[in-house]
This record gives structure tokens, sequence and C-alpha cells, in this order.
């Protein structure tokens, strides 16, 4: 045991010193979502992420999954933003559900046969469920929910639920593996769909993913989602929110009703999401999605530490609560005292309609 | 079966913490600390278990300083059987915590192990897929329902995703993280906290676990976040509109 790890040492050391820590080249390998044929906003926000960590960095994107959708989705990815230079595809029947057992696997073979200094992905459910568990198989310690890349191994990320940002250094050897937080790496308008030269499109060898024990040792069974026309709620320029105090699933209409006015998404707090006015995913918060609208209006929300941590980062928060103490009015750019029934109402009447 | 619960003792959710003005760290001396949220559903998930006769055995496990000892001992009262404390004074991160938790779980040889999706702390989200890729185990990671069929030595996880509920089969032995909607965790009634007081707290060391504490991650500063500028609070929803429109333009 002793000997091994001394060997383990000798040769992590080998590596890292190959090359100096700041002028080391840039290699960055992005794994992207896709649903319906085409990879979804938070991988691109990696992506503008991953530009961020230096000069002269070469972003291959790992796109896993299967059939038409696969083919739809990597054609989508070899023109959805300009500072692609590779698109890694696996096409086989194990991926056709994000599972993490093979996921993981997978991006343990593609960095064994590609060294990339950096591995990324967005802060949702899929990045937060696989890139951890890929870490683990190679041995490094992963950054969840970064906000700021200061360098290429020096990032900050908050913690307490937002309430202090912790700044770290990665000191490990390659590659660095990063979760970004999608709402802090925006897309900017020129790189999308501009493109300048046409990735590369490699395929993945999967044949030597059942090496693994634990590819099959899960199934996917079924998912339930909601259907909905309006925006997603991570992307959303508008958000409106409702608390516990809309009492009930029915009231919670009325801001259903207010969000179709302002071409808004519609999110939750915990309250609300536990007494069953509205399904868990529209819950924002530190345990649900982080937001950073334009526009965040909160209705009935006191504003707890744990709500706060979702919304901070909002750039105009409005409040609209009876209890003209609640913490909400804080953090809030206006807040407006007075009961949200009569308040909700009037707005529906006055507001401009917004298509 | 036997179920391993991994939990973590950190600030309490509902204290407004500081920062050090030497921006080292949080100020944690003095502070009301508590179980982690996501953790006390664990174990609560793990109680059910064992009462609808599902398991036999729920260790509790920390990693930690020596008051991780409380909140083990609060576990003991919430139900647990045993437990396990991994004494170890300084700072841990997760690989480091799955790395004992792999040894633990090779040592104990439990058929399902349950942690919280992440700490109210350090908001990783990362220990439960950590310690399930090293094991080679299934993970299911934000779980809101679990049930088991003995029979085939399954479980069937629904978790909270992004879209809405993914179902997954999981072949046992396992990796289970917990989501808020799992379970209402229990209290610990006063004749529960008092027998709590005579079950087993084991000590290890990760030395004596074999576990080798590397760290590739170094704290440079810990700071407040940007303050927002403080707010109006307006009088009418005309008001608001007009703000919203002229001042603000959002609208």
């Amino acid at each position: 045991m002793a000997i091994r790890t001394l060997i383990g040492a000798f040769r992590n050391h080998s590596f890292s010193s190959r090359v100096a820590p700041y002028s080391r080249s840039l290699k960055t390998l992005v794994l992207a979502e896709h649903d319906g044929g085409s990879v979804k906003a938070s991988t691109l926000s990696a992506v503008e992420a991953a530009n961020l960590l230096g000069d002269g960095n070469s972003i291959s994107l790992l796109l896993a999954g299967s059939g038409p959708s696969l083919q739809e989705a990597a054609q989508h990815a070899a023109s959805c933003h300009p500072s692609i230079s590779q698109v890694l595809l696996a096409d086989s029947d194990k991926f056709t559900y994000p599972l993490a057992e093979q996921w993981a696997k997978l991006v343990h073979v593609v960095q064994q046969k590609g060294s990339f200094s950096h591995i990324i992905t967005g802060s949702g459910s899929f990045g937060k469920n696989i890139l951890p568990r890929a870490a683990a198989l190679l041995d490094v310690s992963p950054i969840t929910d970064v906000i700021e890349i200061s360098g290429s191994n020096l990032f900050v990320r908050p913690i307490y639920a937002g309430n202090a940002l912790s700044t770290v250094r990665y000191t490990g050897s390659d590659p660095c593996m990063l979760i970004i937080r999608s709402t802090s790496f925006p897309l900017k308008p020129a790189s999308a769909g501009s493109v300048s030269n046409a990735p590369s499109v490699d395929k993945v060898d999967t044949s030597s993913l059942d090496e693994d024990d634990a590819v099959g040792k899960s199934k996917f069974i079924s998912i339930s989602s909601q259907d909905t026309e309006r925006p997603d709620l991570g992307n959303a320029r508008v958000v409106v929110t409702g608390g516990r105090a809309l009492k009930s699933a029915e009231n919670f209409k009325m801001i259903e009703k207010l969000a179709e006015k302002l071409g808004a998404a519609v999110g939750a707090t915990r309250a609300a999401v536990d007494a069953g006015f509205v399904p868990n995913e529209l819950q924002v918060g530190q345990t649900g999605k982080i937001v950073a609208p334009d526009l965040y209006m909160a209705f009935g929300v006191s504003g707890a530490i744990q709500h706060l941590a979702g919304i901070r980062d909002s750039k105009v928060i409005v409040a609209v609560n009876k209890d003209a103490d609640a913490p909400i009015f804080q953090v809030a750019d206006y807040g407006l005292v007075g009961d949200l029934f009569e308040v909700i109402p009037e707005l529906l009447e006055k507001l401009p309609d917004k298509k | 079966m036997k179920i391993i619960v991994a939990i973590k003792r950190v600030v309490d959710y509902a204290v407004k913490i500081r920062v050090k003005p030497d921006k080292s760290g949080v100020e944690t001396s003095n502070v009301k600390m508590s179980m982690n949220p996501f953790c006390e559903i664990a174990l609560e998930e793990a109680l059910r278990i064992k009462e609808s006769g599902r398991a036999s055995e729920v260790v509790a496990v920390s990693v930690g300083p020596a008051q991780c000892a409380d909140t083990l001992r609060t576990g003991l009262a919430m139900g647990a059987d045993r437990a396990i404390h991994v004494d170890y004074p300084g700072t841990l991160y997760p690989l480091s915590i799955a790395k004992i938790l792999k040894a633990l779980v090779d040592a104990e040889k439990p058929g399902l192990l349950l942690l919280g999706k992440q700490a109210i702390d350090d908001d990783c989200n990362q220990t439960g897929q950590m310690v399930a890729g090293l094991l080679k185990w299934p993970q299911a990671t934000f779980a809101s329902k679990v049930v088991f069929d003995e029979e085939n030595k399954v479980a069937t996880v629904d978790r909270e995703v992004d879209g809405g509920i993914e179902t997954l089969s999981l072949d046992l032995p396992a990796v289970i993280t917990t989501d808020l909607r799992l379970n209402q965790p229990r209290y610990a009634t006063l004749p529960n906290i008092m027998k709590a007081k005579s079950k087993v707290i084991k000590k290890v060391t990760p030395h004596d676990l074999n576990v080798e504490i590397k760290s590739d991650l170094e704290a440079v500063q810990v700071a407040e976040p940007p303050k927002r500028k403080s707010g109006t609070v307006l009088s009418s929803v005309d008001e608001l509109i007009d703000r919203l429109k002229n001042e603000a333009r959002v609208i």
C-alpha cells in the first residue's frame, strides 16, 4: 500500500512538473447536455466560462446519446458557438438517458485519451449528478457552482447559501474539474450563431465502457415533466414568484397569469412547493434553481436566507408583501407593502401587454 | 441489510453567518451548530427503511473534529443503532470524505449508503456522487422517493431533476442522496435522548482506515458578497409600474 502510494505520488509529480502551471497549454472538455436535438443553453454558458480560463484554450464539446436526436444535437453543437474546435460524439444505446455511471466512465475514458487541462459543465441536475462522480474516478477535487474565473486555476464560488464568497485555488494535477453557475456566464450576443471555423466531429470509442463495474447497475424507468409554454426558469428575463401567502394552488394561478402578461417564468418558494401549490422544479433558492433575471418579482415571499440564495444576482428585485418587516424588503429595489390579492389584479389590469 | 448514513455537523441553517475580518473563513466559534438538514432527511429515511423491516441496522457516520460526537449523539437519539466518528481536526474536502466513507463501507459492508444531497455550509453537492464512483456502486442523487424490492435486490428512486421527476432503478448495494422532499425528519424524544447515551460511538482516524488525506484545493480567502444598495418602498401599483418602466426600464 505504502509503496503504491509512493509510486502514485511520484507519477503525479512528474506529470505536473512537465509543464509549468502558468504556461501550460489549455485544453478544455465541456460536458454537453442536449434535449430535443439541440445543445442546452447551460452548456453554452459553460463554453463561455471555458473561454475565460485563458488565451489559446482549445475547447472540445463532449456529446453523448443515441439515435437521430443525437445526430441532430451534433449538428447543432458544430455550429452553436464559435469557440468550439472539436465535437466528441459518444453514440451508444447506453447514453439514451444521461445516467451518471456511464457518463462518469465516458469522461474517464475521454480524459485518458485527450489529457484535458479542464473539464467543465453547467450547474444543472445533469452536471451535479455526473461531474463529481467522474472527478472521483480521476482522483481530483471538483469545484461546484463557480461564479467567477480569475485564472486557469483560481475560482470564486458561493458558500453558506451565498452569504459568503470563497476563492479557491486548484493545486492538483490535470484535469481541473468545474461545475459553473450558468447565470454567472451569460452568452455574449456575438457568439450565438456566428460560425468562424467548423469544428471537427469525432466519434468516441465506447466499447471499453463495459469494463466499468457500475455500468448497467442503474436503469432509467421514466421521467415526468411539466410541459409549459413559458420560458425556462433558469434563463428567463423576468421571473414572477409566489410564496406561502398565495394560500392555495388555485390562487397561484394569479401568479401564472401575471407571468403570462410579462412573458415571464414562474418560480416558487419552498413553502409554496411543500404546500402543493406548484411542482418542485419551480423552487427557487439554495436547494432549487438559481436565477438572475433582469426583473424578479416576489409576491408573498418573506425572504428566508435559503430563498435569497437563489435570487441575489437578479438586476431588479420587486417585493410585494403585507408584512413591512419581511426580510425580502432588505434586498428589494422596489417594495410595495400591501395585500397581494389586491396588488396582483391591479398589476394585471395596468401592466402593458407583452408579446 | 445494513444501512450507513453519513451525517455532517454544520452551522445551523437559521444562523446569519459572519465572515471573519481576516477573510480566513466564516465565524464558527460560539455559533449554533446542528446536523445538516439534508443529513437529517437521510437518517430519517434509513430509520423508516429499518422500521418497515427492510434493514437490520442503521449506522451513523460523521467525519470531523471532536464535537461531531454531539451530532452523532443526536443521530443515535433519532434512532440510529450505533455510530462511527472519524476523528480529524482539519479541513476536509469531499474527495477525502468520499475516500473515508469508501473505507468504512469496505469494512462494514452495508447494502445501502445514504447521504444528504449537499451540506448547507460548503454547498458542494459532491460527496455522494464521489463515493459512489469510488465504490463503483450505482447512484441516485436528489431522491424524493425510495422504494425497495428485496426479492430482486433493487431500489426504485424518484429523483428531482431540472425538468421534473425522473425514476431510476438501482441494483443494490447503492448510494442514494436525499432531497428536501423525501420525508419529514422526526424529533428525538427525551427518553430516546437518554437511551442514546448508552449507545456506542466508535472513534477511528483516517490513518486507522488507511486513508491518506491529500488536498488539491487551497482556500485563498472568504469574503462577504457585494451588498445590494437599499431600495425604495413605494406607495402604489401605479408608482411601481412607472418606476419599472421609466427608472429601471425592465418592462
